[in-house]
Order: structure tokens, then C-alpha cells, then sequence
């Protein structure tokens, strides 16, 4: 293949991709909302189309006709970059995740790595929003922002590492290969601890409830996003969608065995969506039903607990794939 | 600062200072509580000093008084507390009737025992709702609570609906009596909503004690202590959350309270889980006094006076008086002056939120931004009270 070729074929497969996930997230809000109103014991978006199915575009069009407001004394230049460099990481998390075998955009050979590296940008997004918004609520939330976010990604990695150790590969599509037999989320102790503080480490990391520091609405308004309005919130809420879903889809690829399931091999993908939002549903379930906790509390639960633990889990895998090799070889 | 009072003045605070921000929480922000205005001094996420400002709902409630009559005033005293409107109606009333020397027939007693305590479980339920929702935030679980919690307390506001024709503001007190006795079937229908809300009490109780994050933002935050209770003059749950066994209804009982089996109850921690277990054994409380006037409420007329047929029938001699009821925020009193004609010279109404509110400036410093709308809703403020 030429380089010109392989040039096209990137940018068709980037941009389907990036068509069917600006859908998804759509539909995405949608099946939270209806799925929320039911733990609430309401119905939920009802009016526009049947059953609010065409709530999400309803929503899109009335955020893009809105007025954008940028506030007098806001760094223009900053405030407007911002929610660009906070959507482009969240979508690139989805350039390395193998959707079928062989159906991907980029199936590297450090998939894993690419998607820690790449989340972790979106942290430079949030404090560029909240520094040039020149607002009070948005700096405290700002500041909270990095304070989580890093310390949350520490034990999201470590969690994530457990299945890259027992496959002995970072690329994506051969965690999902490996999990052909066993899923890992069934492989013994292991997967279950590892499983839960990947769940634990990423709604921390999405900044949901009840980590939402960063929002956190009765405190700070709407946190870092507080001055934003029009196209501008939408693009951060897309953004926020786009990185709960590709974590939710990271999650089955490393844990509920990617696109394995019965069937023929064709409904694959359609397996890796159905266990992406059930995982997806599981952090909206969690969303519902706790409380935020402070900030302080937050950082006490990663630092002393989840970090120490989730090393630990990695050094007992590590532990056992030794263990493994050695009896096999 | 001077050195020699005991409790500081914040006024005097010096907001300036290497770090430290100024931040401005309300008029306008969504755990204001109404129209509350904190200007809290930040050193980084902690509160270094906190100056309440009040009085942006202020309607000139007193002074509306004097130019209403005793009959049209009841219902608009129901704005001055408009989450628990039968608490201030009922205080009014008793002024009245108190300087006038009117009897109220027990009926009439037993039917305001049962909305006041009704009421109460009402405000409690807005209280719980709007208090998980400050720190589960709207887009949370304490939106699910908040919502439950509506749900409840609608069913209480159907029942006052069919009794007095209104779900906010009630006008149900007259001078004398009640205005309506209820209806056919309401009693089977109060009994009904009595058991359901005990049930689903229980289940709150269960989701939120269950819950390590609650405990985590409550236990320890916001402590006052028995004697900063006692100085300040907080009252209701805030104060037997303090380890204060005070409660009007058994101290000084008004309309019917003695004639009911209750218990009064005390937490000694002081903190925001302490003044949210007082509020949850009130809700049983006010179930059990409940359950014992449907099963006894006295036959016999609901008012010693006629029907209002016009608004200048009812006439209070020259006096004064000062009564005072427990509500579900604490205590309300009414200070009423007659001077023989159909309207008071001068009334001054006493809010328990208003009180209560004086303590924050205390127990605000020291802690995080996150625990300032903790402690705000544990409070549980109206600022329709606080401002009048």
C-alpha cells in the first residue's frame, strides 16, 4: 500500500468512526435520561417523536441556534480553544478501539497506552476552560479538575494494566483475541478486583457522580463550564459523552471479552456495543444513586486506597503470569 | 475582632490576604435556598470566614399585618414560612383567640394537631430532598432522593388539598376554630398516605444510612455545640441535635398536644447526621400523633364562632399577647397587639429560621466549599421566614 492510500483509507475509516460515534453520543444522553427517569420513578423525554426518540436532535439543534456568550473580561482566544482541546482527546480515544477483528482505525501496537495517554489530555482542555472563563466557580473547579484527574488516572492505569498482563500485549485487538476462551472479568480474583477499580477509577476519571467534583452544581454553579453556552457547552458535553463511552467500550474490550459472544461472527460488533452500555448503564446507575463526595474525600480514596490497591492487584497478576509461564515452559 | 466577646464578630474579617479569594455564593446559585447570600473567603477550597447577607425577600410582612384583618390575615401569614404554611397561621390564631379569651372546641384543637403535624412531615420531606440534592447534586443521586421525596410529600399536599381547596397556602386557621372539618373518606384516605410515608421513611432511612459517601459528608460537619446552641438561640432540630431536649409541644403544649403519646427526639453529636437523625425520628413522631387523632378525633363543632361572612366580624379587646408553636424548623411565635377594632395595632412575628440561621457564621469556618451547602441545607432555612 502506498502512503497516499493508506493516507485515505485512514481518514474514511477516521471519519465513519467519528459519524457513527457523533450518533451514538447522541442517543447516548438519551438512554441515560430515560434510564435515569425510570430509577425516579418518572417517564423521562416523551414529547418529541415517539418515546422522545428524537430528543437528542430537538437538543443538538437548540444548543447550535443558541446565542454564544463569551464574557467581557474571559481570555477570548483561550476560552474559545478550550472546548476543542477537550472534545479532540476524547474522540481520538476511539481511533485505537478494534470494533469487529480487522475493523478499527488504527490497531497499534500500544492501543493501551495511546487511549491512557490520550483521556489524560483532556485534563488540559478542563483548566484552559476554567482559567480563561475569568470566573470564580470555574477556577475553584478548575483547580479541583487536576487534582482529580490526576489522581484518578494513576489507579484507571493500574486497573487496566491486569488485563494487558495476563495477555502480554498492549494491542487492543489481541486483549480481545486472548479473552477468546476466558474473559477476564471471570478469570479467578483477579478480574473481578480488577474490574471493579476499573469501574471504581473511571466514573472518578469521567467525572461523574459521585466524583463530579468539577460540576459539582450546588457548589459551583456548573464548574468549569459555567460561562460557556451555545455550541461551545455542546461541544463539551459531547465530549464528556464521547469519553464515558469510550471507556465503557474500553472496559468491555478488556474485561467482558470485546466482540466475543453467540451467535455468527458478524453480530461481533453488535455484542461489543450491547456489553459498552451495559457497562455505560452501570456507571449511570451509579450516577443516580450516590451522593457527591468532597474533594479532600475524593483525594483520600485514591491516594490511600485505590492506588495501593490497584499496584497490589498488578503485582499479583504479574505474580501469576510468571507463575504460569513457568509451569508451562 | 476585640478580645473580650465570646462569640466573633465576622463582620470585622479581614477579607485580604496572601491566597485567599473572595467568593460570592448566592443571591442567585442553585443551593441558595431561596435567596440566600453567602460572601465566603476562600483560602484555597477551605472557608476562612463567611458573611451572610438577608433580607432579599423581604415583603414588609408585620406592617401588612396592621392593615388586614384578624379574618383575611391567617392566610396570608401562611407566606411568611410558605414550605410549612399551617405553623404561622396557627401561631396567629392563638394570639388572637389568646387576647380575646376564645375558646376552641376540641374538634377544632385535634384538626389543627393534625394538619400542623402533617405539615410537618411535608416540610421534612422537602427538607431531606433539598438536602441530598445539595450534595448529590441535581444530576445525581440526590436528584433520585429529592424526587422520591416530592413524591411523598405531594401525597400530604393531595390531603390538604381536599381539606382546604389548596396546596401551598392553606388559610385553614380561623379565630375560634378551623375554617373546614373534612371531608367524607379523607380520614381512610389520610390513613393510607400515613402508612405508605412510614414505609418509604424506612426505605430512605436505609439507602442514605446504608450509603458510606453520606455518612462521610455528614458525620462531623458542621458541629454545634450545646453551648453555641444555647447562645445563639437556635432552635427546633438544630437544636435537639445539640443535645438540648427542648420542643414547645412538650414544654409548653398549645392547642392539644397533651392529650397525645410522643416522644421528643435528642441527638448529642451536634453535626449535620445528627440534626438529619432528629428530623427522621420526627417523621415517626408525627405519624404516631397522626394515627391517634384518626383514631380519636371528638365529635362536635369545628369553630366557637360563626362562619365568616365578613372580613371585619371578628373583633379583638385591647391587649397583647405572645404565643408561640413549635414548627417544623423550630420555634414560631407570634407577638399580636389589639386594639378593639377588626385589626391588630402592631405584630411582630418571631421565625425559626431566622434564628437558626445566626449560627452559621459560626460553624461555616474551618470547613470546605463542599460542606458550606451541607450545612446550609441542614439548616434547613426558609427565606420567606427569615426576611417576612
Amino acid at each position: 500500500m502506498t502512503t497516499s492510500s493508506i493516507a485515505v483509507t485512514g481518514l474514511i475509516a477516521g471519519g465513519a468512526v467519528l459519524g457513527a460515534l457523533l450518533g451514538l453520543v447522541a442517543y447516548v444522553t438519551l438512554l441515560e435520561r430515560k434510564f435515569a427517569a425510570r430509577m425516579q420513578s418518572r417517564i423521562g423525554p416523551y414529547r418529541v417523536g415517539p418515546h422522545g426518540l428524537l430528543q437528542p436532535i430537538a437538543d443538538g439543534v437548540k444548543l447550535l441556534l443558541k446565542e454564544d456568550i463569551i464574557p467581557t473580561d474571559a481570555d477570548k482566544r483561550i476560552f474559545t480553544l478550550a472546548p476543542l482541546v477537550f472534545v479532540v482527546p476524547c474522540l481520538m480515544i476511539f481511533a485505537t478501539i478494534p470494533f469487529a477483528p480487522g475493523l478499527g482505525v488504527a490497531d497499534l501496537n500500544i492501543g493501551v497506552l495511546f487511549f491512557m495517554a490520550v483521556s489524560s489530555m483532556e485534563i488540559v482542555g478542563l483548566f484552559m476552560a476554567g482559567w480563561s472563563s475569568n470566573n470564580k466557580y470555574a477556577l475553584i473547579s478548575a483547580m479541583r479538575a487536576v487534582n482529580q484527574i490526576i489522581s484518578y488516572d494513576l489507579p484507571f492505569i493500574m486497573a487496566a494494566l491486569v488485563p494487558v498482563l495476563l495477555t502480554g500485549s498492549l494491542k487492543l485487538s489481541e486483549i480481545a483475541h486472548a479473552q477468546e476462551g476466558l474473559w477476564f472479568i471471570f478469570y479467578p480474583v483477579l478480574g473481578q478486583l480488577g474490574f471493579i477499580a476499573f469501574i471504581v477509577a473511571s466514573v472518578a476519571a469521567e467525572n461523574r457522580v459521585p466524583f463530579d467534583i468539577l460540576e459539582a452544581e450546588s457548589e459551583l454553579v456548573a464548574g468549569f463550564r459555567v460561562e460557556y453556552s451555545g455550541m461551545k457547552f455542546a461541544i463539551i458535553q459531547l465530549g464528556e459523552y464521547a469519553h464515558v463511552l469510550g471507556t465503557s467500550f474500553l472496559g468491555s474490550l478488556l474485561f467482558l471479552g470485546a466482540w466475543a459472544g453467540p451467535g455468527p461472527w458478524w453480530l461481533g460488533p453488535g455484542w461489543f456495543l450491547l456489553k459498552a452500555l451495559l457497562i455505560f448503564l452501570l456507571i449511570t446507575w451509579v450516577r443516580w444513586s450516590f451522593i457527591r463526595i468532597r474533594v479532600d474525600q475524593i483525594l483520600q480514596i485514591s491516594w490511600k486506597l485505590l492506588l495501593p490497591l490497584t499496584v497490589l492487584l498488578v503485582m499479583a497478576t504479574a505474580v501469576t503470569v510468571v507463575m504460569r509461564s513457568g509451569t508451562g515452559e | 475582632m476585640s478580645a473580650d466577646t465570646a462569640i466573633p464578630v465576622v463582620r470585622t474579617l479581614d477579607y485580604t490576604g496572601a491566597e485567599r479569594l473572595t467568593m460570592n455564593m448566592g443571591p442567585q446559585h442553585p443551593s441558595a435556598h431561596g435567596v440566600f447570600r453567602a460572601i465566603l473567603t476562600l483560602e484555597g477550597e477551605k472557608v476562612v470566614a463567611v458573611d451572610a447577607v438577608i433580607g432579599y425577600l423581604h415583603r414588609c410582612h408585620e406592617k401588612l399585618a396592621e392593615t388586614l384583618t384578624y379574618a383575611q390575615y391567617p392566610s396570608i401569614a401562611s407566606k411568611t414560612d410558605y414550605v410549612a404554611a399551617m405553623t404561622s397561621e396557627l401561631a396567629y390564631v392563638m394570639a388572637a383567640e389568646e387576647i380575646a379569651k376564645i375558646e376552641v372546641p376540641k374538634r377544632a384543637e385535634y384538626l389543627r394537631v393534625l394538619v400542623a403535624e402533617l405539615q410537618r412531615i411535608a416540610s421534612h420531606c422537602l427538607w431531606l430532598g433539598t438536602w441530598c440534592m445539595d450534595m448529590g447534586g441535581a444530576l445525581g443521586g440526590g436528584a433520585t432522593i429529592f424526587l422520591y421525596c416530592i413524591r411523598e410529600r405531594e401525597l400530604v399536599l393531595d390531603l390538604f388539598e381536599s381539606l382546604t381547596g389548596a396546596r401551598l397556602l392553606y388559610g385553614f386557621h380561623q379565630v375560634g376554630g378551623v375554617r373546614y372539618d373534612v371531608p367524607e373518606g379523607w380520614m381512610e384516605q389520610c390513613r393510607q398516605t400515613i402508612d405508605l410515608i412510614d414505609k418509604r421513611i424506612d426505605e430512605y432511612q436505609e439507602m442514605l444510612e446504608g450509603n458510606a459517601f453520606f455518612l462521610m459528608r455528614t458525620q462531623g460537619v458542621g458541629v454545634i455545640s450545646k453551648e453555641l446552641a444555647l447562645d445563639v438561640g437556635v432552635c427546633g432540630p438544630l437544636l435537639r441535635g445539640s443535645g438540648v431536649a427542648f420542643d414547645l409541644r412538650r414544654v409548653a403544649p398549645y392547642s392539644s398536644y397533651q392529650d397525645f403519646d410522643f416522644r421528643v427526639p435528642v441527638e448529642t453529636a451536634g453535626d449535620c447526621f445528627a440534626r438529619y437523625r432528629v428530623r427522621m425520628a420526627e417523621f415517626r413522631e408525627s405519624i404516631k400523633i397522626v394515627r391517634q387523632i384518626i383514631a380519636g378525633l371528638p365529635e362536635g363543632p369545628i369553630s366557637s364562632r360563626p362562619g365568616l361572612k365578613s372580613v371585619a366580624q371578628v373583633r379583638v379587646p385591647k391587649g397583647e399577647a405572645y404565643t408561640r408553636v413549635e414548627g417544623a424548623r423550630g420555634e414560631v411565635g407570634c407577638y399580636l397587639i389589639g386594639d378593639g377594632t377588626a385589626k391588630p395595632y402592631r405584630m411582630k412575628w418571631r421565625g425559626a429560621s431566622f434564628s437558626n440561621l445566626a449560627v452559621l457564621p459560626h460553624i461555616i469556618p474551618g470547613h470546605a466549599v463542599a460542606d458550606v451547602v451541607a450545612i446550609m441545607g441542614s439548616v434547613d432555612p426558609v427565606f420567606g421566614e427569615v426576611d417576612r
